[in-house]
Formats: C-alpha cells, sequence, structure tokens
C-alpha cells in the first residue's frame, strides 16, 4: 500500500479512466491505430498501478487469481473457435465470412472484432500474471 | 545517396552490434537479456525503414483521392515482434530469478565456478 | 537533406543510441533499466516519425511501459549492483567489429530509403491497402459496418490476411505466461538446497 495519500488518490481517481481507454483502443483497432495487443497492455497497465498502489491483497479481491489465469486461456480459444467455426460451416479455417450466412460483409467485420478481442483479453491477462509472478506471488 | 538517407541502414548496424557485444561480454545474466532486448529493437528499425515511401502517409485508409500510403506488412510483422520479444524476456527473468535462488549469484563466471567446484566433488 | 522526416529521424537515432550506450556501460542494473525505458520511448517517436502509428502504440506501450516494469519487479529479487568488471572484451569487441562491418558491406544493396519501386512495396503491399476484406458479396459493399474497407490497413492484414500468423502469436503470448507460472511456482524446501549450504561466504 502506498503512503503517499497523492499517489492513492490520483491512482484512484486514474484507474477507471485507464480501463475506459483501453476498451475504447480496443474497439477503434479497425478504424485508427490500436487493436488487440495495445489494449491489452493498457488494461494491465491499469491493473499493475492498482496493486502498485493498494496493495496486492486488494487487487486480488478486485480481480481474483482464477479469473486470469482464465482469461488467459479463453483468449486463444476465442481465437482458435472463430477458426473451428469455418471449419465446420463447411469452408476453409480462418473464413470469417461464414459467420452469418445472410450478411457475409458483415460476418467479416464481427468476425475481425472476435479475433481482436481474444488477442487483447490474452495479452492483458498474460501481462498482469507475469508481473504478478515476478512480484512473488503464489498461484 | 547523401548520408542522411543510409544513416539508418548503419544505425541499425549499430545498435544490433550494440546488444550483441552487451550480450557475449558482460556476465550479469539481466544486463544480457537487455542486451537481446537491444539486439532485437535493432531489427525492428530495419524493418520499418524499409516500409517507408517517398511522401507516403500512415497506412491509415482515407476517404477521396488515393494517397501514397506506407507499406503496412512490415509494421504487422514488428507489432507481433514486439510482444514476442517482451514474452521472451518474461521467460529469462523468470528463469533468472530461479538461478538467484539457486546460485545465490547471477553472474555468469560465478555461476560456472560452482558448477565446476560440484563436478570435481561428485566425481 | 530539407526533408523533416530524414532530419528527425537522425536527431532521434542518434539519441536513441546515446541511451542505449549508457545504458550498456553503467554497472548500476536500475539506471540501466531506467535508460532502456528511455531509449524505447525515443524508439516510439522514431516510429511516429516513419509513419507506423501502430508500431509506435505498441513500442510505447509495451517496451516503455510493461517491460520497464517487468524488469524492475524482477531487479527486487535478483540484486542491482552488476559486478566490476573490464569494459573491454577483446574477442567481443572482435567478433562485433567484424560482423558489423559484413552487415555493413551487405546494406549497400538494400533499396534507397523511400524508394517506390523497392521489391518490398511492389510485391503484395498493393493489394492490402485496396482491400476486399469486407467485400464479399457484390451487393453487401456499402451496407457493411465500414463501408466496404476497413480504415486501419494494419489490422486489416493483422486480422485478416495474416491471420494465422496472429493466432501462432497469441498462443506463443499464453505459453509465456503458462512457461512464467511453471518457472516460478512455489517450491517445497528441499529444492532449494544452496540457499544455507556450499555457498557460504554469499
Amino acid at each position: 500500500m502506498s503512503e503517499s495519500v497523492v499517489l492513492r488518490t490520483i491512482g484512484g481517481m486514474l484507474f477507471p479512466y485507464i480501463l475506459v481507454y483501453g476498451l475504447y483502443v480496443q474497439m477503434h483497432g479497425e478504424i485508427g491505430p490500436g487493436g488487440g495487443f495495445q489494449a491489452g497492455v493498457l488494461v494491465a497497465a491499469a491493473f499493475i498501478l492498482h496493486s502498485l498502489l493498494f496493495g496486492k491483497e486488494l487487487t486480488d479481491r478486485l480481480l481474483p487469481t482464477w479469473l486470469v489465469d482464465l482469461s488467459m486461456s479463453l483468449g486463444v480459444l476465442l481465437y482458435i473457435g472463430v477458426g473451428i467455426v469455418g471449419l465446420v460451416k463447411g469452408s476453409y479455417f480462418l473464413d470469417y465470412s461464414v459467420l452469418d450466412p445472410t450478411h457475409p460483409a458483415h460476418a467479416e467485420a464481427l468476425g475481425m472484432t472476435l479475433v481482436e478481442a481474444g488477442v487483447g483479453l490474452t495479452v492483458a491477462s498474460v501481462i498482469l500474471t507475469m508481473v504478478r509472478k515476478v512480484n512473488g506471488e503464489p498461484a | 545517396m547523401s548520408l542522411f538517407e543510409t544513416f539508418n541502414s548503419i544505425a541499425f548496424v549499430v545498435i544490433m552490434m550494440l546488444g550483441l557485444y552487451t550480450l557475449i561480454a558482460r556476465q550479469n545474466l539481466v544486463k544480457k537479456t537487455l542486451g537481446l532486448g537491444l539486439f532485437q529493437t535493432g531489427i525492428f528499425l530495419m524493418y520499418i525503414t524499409l516500409g517507408v515511401r517517398d511522401g507516403g502517409v500512415a497506412p491509415i485508409l482515407q476517404e477521396g483521392a488515393p494517397l501514397t500510403y506506407t507499406n503496412p506488412l512490415p509494421h504487422v510483422l514488428i507489432l507481433t515482434a514486439i510482444v514476442v520479444s517482451l514474452s521472451t524476456m518474461a521467460v529469462a527473468l523468470a528463469l533468472i530469478i530461479g538461478v538467484r535462488e539457486e546460485y545465490g549469484t547471477i553472474e555468469a563466471d560465478e555461476i560456472a565456478t560452482i558448477d565446476r567446484a560440484d563436478a570435481e566433488e561428485g566425481a | 537533406m530539407s526533408d523533416p522526416v530524414l532530419l528527425i529521424n537522425v536527431l532521434l537515432l542518434l539519441l536513441a543510441i546515446g541511451a542505449a550506450l549508457a545504458a550498456m556501460w553503467t554497472r548500476d542494473l536500475l539506471g540501466a533499466v531506467m535508460l532502456m525505458g528511455i531509449y524505447s520511448l525515443l524508439l516510439a517517436i522514431e516510429w511516429a516519425n516513419l509513419f507506423a502509428m501502430d508500431v509506435s502504440y505498441t513500442e510505447a506501450a509495451v517496451g516503455a511501459g510493461a517491460s520497464t516494469i517487468l524488469l524492475l519487479t524482477a531487479l527486487t529479487r535478483t540484486g542491482t549492483r552488476e559486478k566490476a568488471g573490464p569494459n573491454f572484451h577483446p574477442t567481443a569487441l572482435l567478433t562485433v567489429l567484424v560482423t558489423g562491418a559484413v552487415l555493413i558491406y551487405g546494406t549497400s544493396d538494400l533499396p534507397r530509403f523511400g524508394d517506390p519501386l523497392a521489391p518490398a512495396t511492389v510485391h503484395v503491399a498493393p493489394e492490402y491497402i485496396t482491400q476486399t476484406v469486407g467485400k464479399v458479396g457484390a451487393t453487401e459493399a456499402t451496407e457493411n459496418d465500414f463501408g466496404d474497407h476497413v480504415p486501419n490497413a494494419v489490422t486489416a492484414v493483422l486480422a485478416s490476411y495474416r491471420g494465422y500468423d496472429t493466432m501462432f502469436e497469441t498462443a506463443v503470448i499464453f505459453t509465456a505466461g503458462v512457461c512464467v507460472i511453471i518457472i516460478l511456482r512455489p517450491l517445497a524446501g528441499s529444492a532449494r538446497r544452496r540457499t544455507a549450504g556450499s555457498k557460504e561466504d554469499a
């Protein structure tokens, strides 16, 4: 827990805005610079800031370890799942246009969004896990 | 070609060689890891330089007349390479922490001395 | 000579090389990590100068952010001073000079900076820029969410044209996370056999 009142106040105020900015970067990856990798690092940075300022116990209550471990695998599974949907529907692996048979052009946008979401989820959880483990937290 | 235009070609070799020298010459394992990261950023510089075009703009497509865009393919390759370099650095640091707890030191020559002493004891 | 891109490029790279040189020279690991953070920030500005916006974003977030944090937390567990020693290692210096000379000789074949006829620019890049993502189904072209193209060409290439590479790269990141968990798992006391034993002057 940081002893500085200034750091704790400002950090506590900044934390939700960093998360919202990370979500903005994730969602606007197709329109401007951004995408899954950048958004994942931003979200992980927000939680690392929180744990530096408020202590590991409070951050673990906010975001339990089992959830972070789960989302590490869920991101990769989401990506591969989008690919397998293409196989199941009779086309090639990672074909996005089969996700929405009536509007294949919409489906390509949907496929790219899902895939970027998977990447962002994995990158955020992995960076958070790495910093937690190197910091000495068990499990 | 003036020196300004070929500066990037020389600069990326200089950065790579700086990283390689640190990797070989310094004994501290964390310093070696930093040198490896430096080596990788030299490669990124070469790739991004290859993608630049005369009068090009960032590859964000805009409405209206077609502009000359810089090549987006090197950007994609380097994007993934940056995150992979972070991952390998994290695994290297985890191994270094394990080495530190096992040997009590992270200098490569001291670790070699301990290993040799153990081999002589055991043999 | 009057091209501002080239001028800023040279200035930033000189500063970056200076920061990297200082980081590799110093024996204080904490200072070296800070200098590498500065180097990453300068490099992020350099990528923005060379019109690589996504790369600049990622380098600033990952290089100057996550990488510095990771190194600092690792330094708390490994010690922050490097052992003093000779600054010049003759074999390494010779190797580096020879390799560097060969590489600089090899770069004479690279295309001119900004050449529009360079092989990398005329091969597949025009296809990626005049892209067909979102154009599946001719009548749908103007109805979809993006108005028939994805504005960020880098994301279009990353998620659609080179989707396999991104998938495997996500798997690599996942594997690195699992590796860190496995390596740093808390071990029973019997595995830490050297802490008080043979190296008594540690």
